[in-house]
């Protein structure tokens, strides 16, 4: 078997709050192959920024990681050094943030912050490149007249540009993995669509592989691959992105499948989920989705469903996902 | 959304700068202050240290235009000199608690943990020493010089520094571009040069203004108690101190009041340059 692009084990991260241990993400395991989109799905507080961010290293000093592997390409990426580290961070691996209003820092130009992913990537700083580099690269990813706009702040610069910045910081080095977490929330609806389009086109012109977060299933169903599906930190369902929108297995990815609209349905009401996300510092005993679970029984109250493979790339950890099938 | 028009980050700053004509006006000033001092000898016309006991405690004339003092010394002259002084005293040790405080701050506020704990005490140690009395003493044990005055009074004016660039710094570390540079691959070193130190030049500008003018009166203090600059070197603070009489206040106001003025008007325009540089380092202000 090759080595995956990415590959996550057994992850675990805690946060010692005032409430007592948070475990924000349990036993999360999932792998990344070259030039795919992965795209991880769940409410807030389901941990999935959590999970992109401990990649990286990126977490807060409160955050305790656990893992038995966190691994990109064959190496693991708890035993670097803090230097090697940020040699991997903004270079194969590429990061776009939520919110670009306040991912850019507000008091330095565009152009020195995308020039800045550059210049942090080169073995000998040329900092006249960076910035003809910064241009070409607000050019690839769509900014109008990138001569002069390279030379604004970023309040001169609307949402969509904004994010376009973005997204030309984390391509700057030719990444073979982009972590895009929540890359269109930010945005309206109108500019979300081109963003996409871009995030397409970049994910296309450099072959990197994407591990794209978001709660929006539009989103998923247009750029994903494959989908994992989290819920209290843990990944409920996975699975190839066709097969779980036509049969989701668990009864969480069919109720958020539920509570879209559909254009060939006609339906007078939308089907919500309800009740809501469970409280991360005293989590439900047994399978955390059943106080919400339509087909919960005793069963589930008390006796945790472990993730299961239920067919080639799909697991589901749910006691009852046959009834699904 | 405008794509035109684009300007230079300099340029946009001067001019948000001079939308404060007390600015603008303070740094004319501050320039013909600086100025002068440079060109004291040239302008004075009298030698600062001749002694002329004939001509002593004169008032303002043709010949003295700010008269003479107790030994006949040129008014004047003095003053131009001590600008020199004064003004030199006030800026290095300004310089020097702004550039410690940057430093010590920011490595506060990025490191945290016992770093922090560390420079902060250190801070506290300074902050809760009279300095006044700690630079008496400094000044009597190594004597009083104007090298030891200004590293004293830049070491006692350095926490006020520190605590508002690790503020700023723990504000900072927490935002979102921070953890987006992070993410790029930058280390401590690069945030703190490239987004921690330019996002606290703003407040950092206006105590360091502060810091200068506080210098200036420091240093008058000093010299007036007799333990910053010595005889017959002449400062705006030891010129003062031929005012410690009632009947010079009352009978030779010219004595106190040019350096008085000197202190007052100087210190003045340096805050509002500190008001001006504020709103002008800061893009958002206005566009």
């Amino acid at each position: 078997m090759t080595e995956s692009l990415l590959r996550i084990d057994g992850l675990g991260v805690d946060f010692h709050t005032d409430d007592g241990v948070v475990h924000a993400v349990t036993d999360v395991s999932l792998a990344v192959e070259a030039g795919e989109i992965v795209a991880i799905v769940g409410e807030s507080g389901s941990g999935k920024t959590v999970t992109a961010m401990s990649v990286l290293r990126l977490l807060p000093k409160a955050a305790e990681v656990s893992a038995d592997a966190i691994a990109f390409r064959g190496t693991d990426l708890r035993t670097l050094s803090g230097a090697e580290l940020r040699k991997i961070r903004g270079g194969p691996v590429g990061m776009i943030f939520q919110d670009p209003m306040t991912a850019l820092n507000p008091v330095m130009t565009i152009g020195a912050q995308v020039a800045e992913a550059v210049v942090l990537h080169q073995v000998r700083p040329d900092k006249k490149a960076a910035w003809q580099r910064a241009i070409e690269l607000l050019r690839l990813v769509g900014v109008p007249d990138p001569g002069e706009r390279v030379k604004q702040y970023p309040h001169e610069f609307s949402g969509g540009m904004r994010q376009r910045a973005m997204i030309a910081m984390a391509i700057a080095n030719d990444p073979d993995l982009i972590i895009a977490d929540e890359p269109t929330t930010a945005l309206d609806v109108t500019i979300q669509a081109q963003v996409l389009a871009l995030l397409k086109k970049a994910q296309a012109e450099t072959g990197a592989a994407t591990i794209l977060i978001t709660h929006d299933l539009g989103i998923v169903a247009e750029l994903a691959d494959r989908v994992v599906v989290m819920y209290a930190g843990r990944v409920v369902e996975s699975a190839g992105v066709t097969e779980l929108f036509a049969t989701p297995r668990h009864p969480y990815t069919k109720g958020l499948l539920a509570s879209l609209p559909r254009m060939d349905v006609d339906v007078d009401q939308l089907d919500p989920i309800p009740g809501n996300p469970p409280n991360m510092a005293d989590p439900p005993a047994g399978c955390a989705f059943h106080p919400r679970c339509p087909l919960a029984r005793d069963r589930c109250r008390t006796d945790r469903p472990p993730l299961l493979a239920i067919g080639a790339g799909r697991t589901s950890a749910c006691h009852f996902n046959e009834e699904l099938a | 959304m405008t794509v035109t028009a684009v300007r230079t980050p300099a340029g946009a700053a001067l001019r948000r700068f001079r939308k404060h004509p007390a600015a603008v006006v303070s740094v004319v000033f501050i320039a013909l202050v600086v100025l002068a001092a440079i060109f004291a000898r040239l302008l004075s016309g009298h030698d600062p240290n001749a002694i002329d006991l004939l001509n002593a405690r004169s008032g303002p004339s043709g010949g003295h235009l700010l008269g003479t003092d107790s030994t006949g010394r040129d008014v004047l002259s003095r003053l131009l000199f001590a600008g020199r002084i004064s003004l030199g005293v006030g800026i290095a040790s300004a310089a020097i608690a702004v550039v410690l405080g940057t430093i010590l701050g920011s490595i506060a506020g990025l490191l945290g943990g016992w770093v922090d704990g560390l420079v902060m005490r250190l801070a506290d140690v300074f902050m809760s020493f009279p300095s006044l009395v700690v630079i008496v003493v400094v000044a009597g044990i190594l004597g009083p010089s104007v090298l030891t005055m200004v590293i004293a009074i830049g070491l006692f004016q350095w926490p006020v520094c520190g605590r508002i660039v690790r503020g700023v710094t723990l504000s900072l570390r927490e935002q979102e571009f921070v953890l987006a540079s992070r993410a790029t691959g930058a280390g401590p070193l690069w945030l703190m040069r490239k987004h921690i130190i330019p996002a606290a030049l703003p407040p950092v500008s206006v105590v360091a203004t502060l810091a200068v003018a506080q210098a200036i009166a420091l240093e008058a203090t000093l010299s007036f108690l007799g333990l910053g600059v010595q005889p017959p070197a002449a400062s705006w603070g030891n010129m003062l101190t031929d005012a410690q009489s009632l009947t010079v206040i009352r009978s030779e106001p010219w004595l106190w009041l040019s350096p008085g003025i000197a202190v007052a008007l100087t210190v003045l325009a340096v805050n509002f340059i500190g008001d001006g540089l504020r709103d002008a380092v800061d893009p958002r202000s206005s566009s």
